[in-house]
């Protein structure tokens, strides 16, 4: 195993399609025109000397250090902001370049320390590489001068000098060390789009400057890292590198959060990670990160974490640490005691989008082969399902129709119910570069999301609808580009089934739907909604990027659809930079999803009624398959409530927190007679359960996560699991004591059998992964390579279908009681539950769940800043601290999810999509209240949750 | 099945009724009766056809007529959906 490093070629690529040839050192080379002198030296592997310049950004041109000669050219330019030009011929290396070189290094080198040897970059300095590249040996200056190295000179106070900035949890800023290249800054702004740095002063004062000379964590920053990774020296460096040196080897996996699925190269120390670095190579991210995937992986190793097998009889007893096989036994004789009791169908599974593809797989395998039954489901229940169902009517196909590049050539942006710059912020980053190179924003969101008006981006339109009015919405935009002929006629004649399009656009252009009309539904003037139409319908190429604001509401599905009609009437389909983009939550939702993790559908959504399909598996597998759907979450809900469902297997979802109504999911797992949790964590979900299996982190283990773009990626073993296994490997031992004979010996076997079976996976295997990297499905005989634009010639179903969606108010209505719509969302810092976050220093940017409030709301209820507040609604009440802040709109209150103690779901109520039974969290009708502190409720719940994570030492359990 | 349970399937039936009553290709009726077909497990398909034998209260035109083509086979066995069309949800 070596240390992957990967080729830094100084500037840019070129996406010119015109080359250019010319002479580098006698060598002749040819390249895109538009490259730039020194890109193309480093194409035929000449290294030219450099400082200022990266390729994750545009040359610069400050070091001086990559002087070349042009031959018929006066002077020495810079080769990082000359472009090629045909014919020239170029000099990499002559006496006076060399000395040039020397003479800028020396400079350098005088105002900086000469520490090297204790120095956290002490092998990985591009400083110290030039010294030697450019065979520095003396600096005749010497270091007595003017510095900004040394607190003190000659006894005296030096105010040149800056003390190093450790307020960040994760990486240091030293200035004694900063040769002011500005990378970093450019960093901030080019590839993070934050505007979070800059350089202060002039001349010799210039410095690098967080926010207006602040500490790193009370400026803007928002500790994406791009910065440390850009930095050519030790001043801005990972705190774990200085922690334990500098790694020795490096593996490629994708990160484990959100849906956008980075790929990272995970720094390694023998089993000990060094740091995490995005990997350049990465499709999804391309060399970017968020302050998550870099920096938060520290709960693999969090002191909460269990790592051994435990059981008890009842949820009211300590917990008693047993062996593997103890634990499983336990598990499979109660399950099996519940089917003989209660039927086939009394028991279920839930699959976890934050596990891999495999493993999602083993886990509805166990359900269908193992209990005869289809009572599985998974966390997309709760996100996307409304996406899945809502796209397959619309193309025939669930699943977003675009890669992220494609966003590099949209014209328009529409932003529905999404807030990509918090909850996907690697693609809010690319589509904010992409929105200050011109491409207009239209947003459509209840909340001020940062997307509306942040440094250089401003949405041309924001829409700030009432919470719960999406279907009336998109039908408005939809009558504005009817009425006023902005269809795009050619496409929808092509493409789509024309009957229906014309029994839609006659209703879409009934009066009713007019913006005037639905003004007072939606609360948008109806001159923006018909400036967004006509802005979406003939600006150019239109993507809409939407998350779960459309789909956790009474009509998720019918947003979704009215989307996928808006982007067909349009003709905004089938091509780059258009689309219908689903921005996933989490980081496997597809993939679980794609793995037949639902009650209805087989491995590649293929229904379970579908005879040719099911026989395919009742082949491989050896069993009968029960051909009529299972139970959804929320059905194994209410069929636990109503006694007929007893025993869940949950494998890494914490569904006590995330999913709605806290108090009727409780309710019951309690009734269960056997809930087993898989997780790193006794999680909320374990207070109700029987068994607990260790989980394994995705350091720990192989296997595949498929991202919202359709990607399937590696994700690779880079430790030992400190439970002992990896989570297919327990579902595995659990299945075999079920006699189930599985006997796969890796995940590889895993995909083996997925492919085998799944027509859009037939040409995945982690062979073919290894060789591309990464696979976009489907991948199969007429697309071996994958495909990153769908629908390009045609819908996967035929022609596409228009679907009437007529706007129906949800049944959460505001009233005298509960006056106010409590909408929910999530921070960049944290994650989903928490459950890794919260265990990691991010909880210094978000301690706990705050609920937004506009002034005047709070004004009315006499709420102050950082009171606590109480939030009722019809199903229950919490309480958290208010910030008052017209972000949201009067009669709109907001908060996070993210802390168990906030139970924000105590409120949320059971309404769901009526397709999908998604829940609706996105819309719960509350009264808001000022309060002396936590409720009873959170009192008695956390009182539970402490009897409920008691551990029996294992001298009592050997009693 | 309890009284409450009973009147959450009444409550999603409808709900889903809304939709298809708007849809004019193909027929709502059919499309409704294929939706529960496609997405509801057998214990909840029995307790609303048991539901609608007891009068269905509460329950809309359009959730009524689905769901007695559920009760008959006959009627509803051949989807009239179009292939791809049933869809996933995901």
């Amino acid at each position: 195993m070596t240390l992957i490093k990967e080729i830094d070629y100084g500037t840019p690529e070129s996406l010119s399609v015109k080359s250019v040839t010319l002479t580098i050192d006698g060598k002749s080379v040819t390249v895109p025109e538009g490259t730039s002198i020194m890109r193309a030296a480093m194409e035929v592997g000449t290294e030219i000397p450099k400082l200022c310049a990266t390729d994750s950004i545009k040359a610069f041109g400050s070091c001086r250090l990559c002087v070349i000669e042009v031959e018929g050219r006066n002077g020495t330019p810079a080769s990082c902001t000359t472009p090629v030009a045909p014919g020239i011929s170029v000099k990499t290396q002559t006496p006076r370049l060399a000395a040039i070189r020397r003479g800028v290094m020396e400079l350098y080198i005088s105002d900086h320390p000469l520490d090297c040897l204790t120095c956290a970059a002490n092998g990985d300095c591009e400083l110290q590489d030039m010294a030697g590249a450019v065979g520095l040996r003396d600096v005749r200056y010497g270091y007595d001068g003017a510095n900004h190295v040394f607190a003190r000179n000659n006894g005296e106070v030096n105010f040149d000098w800056k003390p190093k900035d450790e307020s960040n949890p994760y990486f240091t800023f030293d200035s004694s060390k900063c040769i002011v290249c500005n990378r970093c800054v450019r960093a901030c702004e080019e590839v993070q789009g934050t505007f979070a740095l800059t350089i202060s002063g002039r001349g010799f004062e210039s410095r690098v400057s967080a926010g207006m000379d602040e500490a790193f964590m009370e400026s803007e920053c928002v500790s994406c890292g791009a910065c440390v990774q850009a930095c050519p020296t030790a001043t801005l460096i990972e705190k774990s590198v200085v922690a334990v040196g500098q790694p020795e080897h490096s593996e490629v996996t994708t990160c484990a959060y959100c849906g956008v699925g980075c790929t990272f190269k995970a720094e390694m120390r023998g089993e000990e990670v060094v740091r995490m670095i995005p990997w350049k190579d990465g499709k999804a991210n391309h060399g970017h990160s968020c302050v998550k995937g870099r920096f938060a992986y520290g709960y693999a190793h969090h002191g909460d974490r269990i790592l051994d097998p435990m059981i008890r009889e009842s949820i009211d007893q300590p917990w008693r640490v047993v062996s593997w096989d103890e634990a499983v036994g336990f598990a499979a004789d109660r399950l099996k005691a519940a089917q003989e009791k209660y039927g086939k169908n009394a028991v279920g599974v839930i699959t976890s989008s934050r596990c891999t593809n495999e493993e999602s797989y083993l886990v509805q395998k166990l359900a269908r082969q193992g209990f005869l039954n289809n009572n599985t489901d998974t966390c997309a229940r709760v996100c996307h399902s409304p996406t899945g169902y809502g796209l397959a009517q619309a193309f025939g196909t669930s699943a977003g129709t675009q890669d992220f590049d494609s966003v590099d050539d949209a014209d328009v942006i529409l932003v529905i119910g999404a807030n990509p710059t918090d909850a996907h912020p690697v693609f809010g980053s690319r589509m904010k570069k992409r929105l200050r190179e011109g491409a207009k924003l239209i947003v459509i969101d209840p909340r001020r999301i940062d997307l509306v008006r942040s440094p250089h981006v401003e949405a041309d339109y924001h829409l700030p609808l009432k919470p719960g009015t999406n279907v009336a919405m998109v039908t408005a935009l939809a009558h504005v580009i009817v009425k006023e002929n902005l269809v795009n006629l050619d496409f929808v004649k092509a493409r789509c089934d024309w009957d229906e399009y014309q029994d839609w656009a006659a209703f879409v252009a009934d009066d009713r739907y007019s913006p005037e009309a639905l003004e007072s539904v939606l609360g948008v003037p109806a001159a923006d909604i018909r400036g967004a139409a006509r802005l979406y319908a003939t600006g150019g190429n239109g993507a809409i990027y939407y998350g779960l604001g459309v789909t956790e509401h009474s009509q998720g599905s019918t947003t979704v659809m009215g989307i996928a009609n808006l982007a067909m009437a349009t003709g905004n389909l089938g091509r780059r930079g258009v689309g219908v983009n689903p921005l996933r939550g989490q980081n496997n939702v597809q993939g679980s999803c794609d793995m037949g993790s639902f009650p209805h559908e087989l491995p590649g959504y293929r229904h379970i009624s579908n005879d040719a399909a099911r026989q395919a598996f009742e082949k491989d597998w050896g069993v009968s398959l029960d051909p009529e759907p299972g139970l959804r979450i929320p059905n194994m809900f209410d069929a636990a409530i109503e006694g007929t469902f007893k025993g869940l297997y949950v494998q890494g979802e914490d569904i006590l927190q995330s999913d709605p109504d806290t108090r009727h999911v409780s309710r019951a797992l309690a009734n269960m007679e056997i809930v087993i949790v898989q997780d790193l964590f006794l999680v909320e979900t374990a207070n109700y359960a029987h068994v607990f299996l260790p989980g394994a982190t995705f350091l720990e283990k192989d296997g595949t996560f498929t991202n919202a773009e359709r990607r399937i990626q590696r994700v690779t073993k880079v430790m030992s699991p400190k439970n002992g296994y990896a989570d297919w490997e327990v579902t595995q031992l659990l299945a075999n004591k079920l006699g189930l004979n599985w006997n796969y010996a890796n995940a590889s076997e895993i995909m083996d059998e997925i492919a085998r079976l799944t027509p859009s996976f037939a040409g995945v295997s982690f062979k073919h992964l290894a060789e591309a990297g990464s696979l976009q499905w489907p991948v199969n005989d007429d697309s071996p390579e994958g495909m990153p634009i769908m629908h390009i010639n045609g819908f996967a179903r035929g022609k596409g279908k228009f679907v009437i969606t007529e706007y129906v108010p949800t049944e959460e209505k505001v009233g005298p009681r509960f006056p106010l719509l409590l909408t929910t969302g999530r921070i960049l810092s944290q994650y989903n539950v928490g459950a890794q976050t919260r265990r990691t220093e991010n909880s210094q940017w978000h301690p706990e769940d705050i609920l937004e409030i506009h002034p005047h709301d709070a004004e009315d209820r006499g709420v102050r800043e950082g009171d606590w507040v109480k939030v009722a609604s019809r199903a229950g009440e919490t309480t958290l601290r208010a910030k008052i802040t017209d972000r949201v709109a009067p009669g709109v209150v907001y908060t996070t999810f993210h802390h168990p103690n906030t139970q924000a779901n105590v409120v949320t109520t059971d309404n769901s999509d009526w397709a999908t039974n998604c829940p609706e969290y996105k819309v719960t009708a509350v009264q808001i209240s000022t309060t002396n502190g936590p409720t009873d409720w959170q009192h008695q719940y956390r009182e539970l949750t402490e009897q409920s994570r008691r551990i029996a030492s294992t001298i009592d359990a050997a009693e | 099945m309890s009284h409450d349970s009973v009147d959450k399937l009444v409550r999603m039936a409808n709900q889903i009724g809304t939709f298809f009553v708007a849809q004019k290709h193909p027929e709502g009726v059919a499309s409704m009766t294929d939706h529960l077909k496609k997405f509801w497990d057998p214990r909840m398909r029995n307790a609303i056809v048991a539901h609608v034998d007891h009068g269905g209260a509460g329950l809309d035109p359009i959730a009524i007529e689905a769901v007695k083509r559920l009760k008959h086979p006959a009627g509803a066995a051949a989807s009239e959906l179009r292939p791809g069309e049933g869809g996933s949800d995901g």
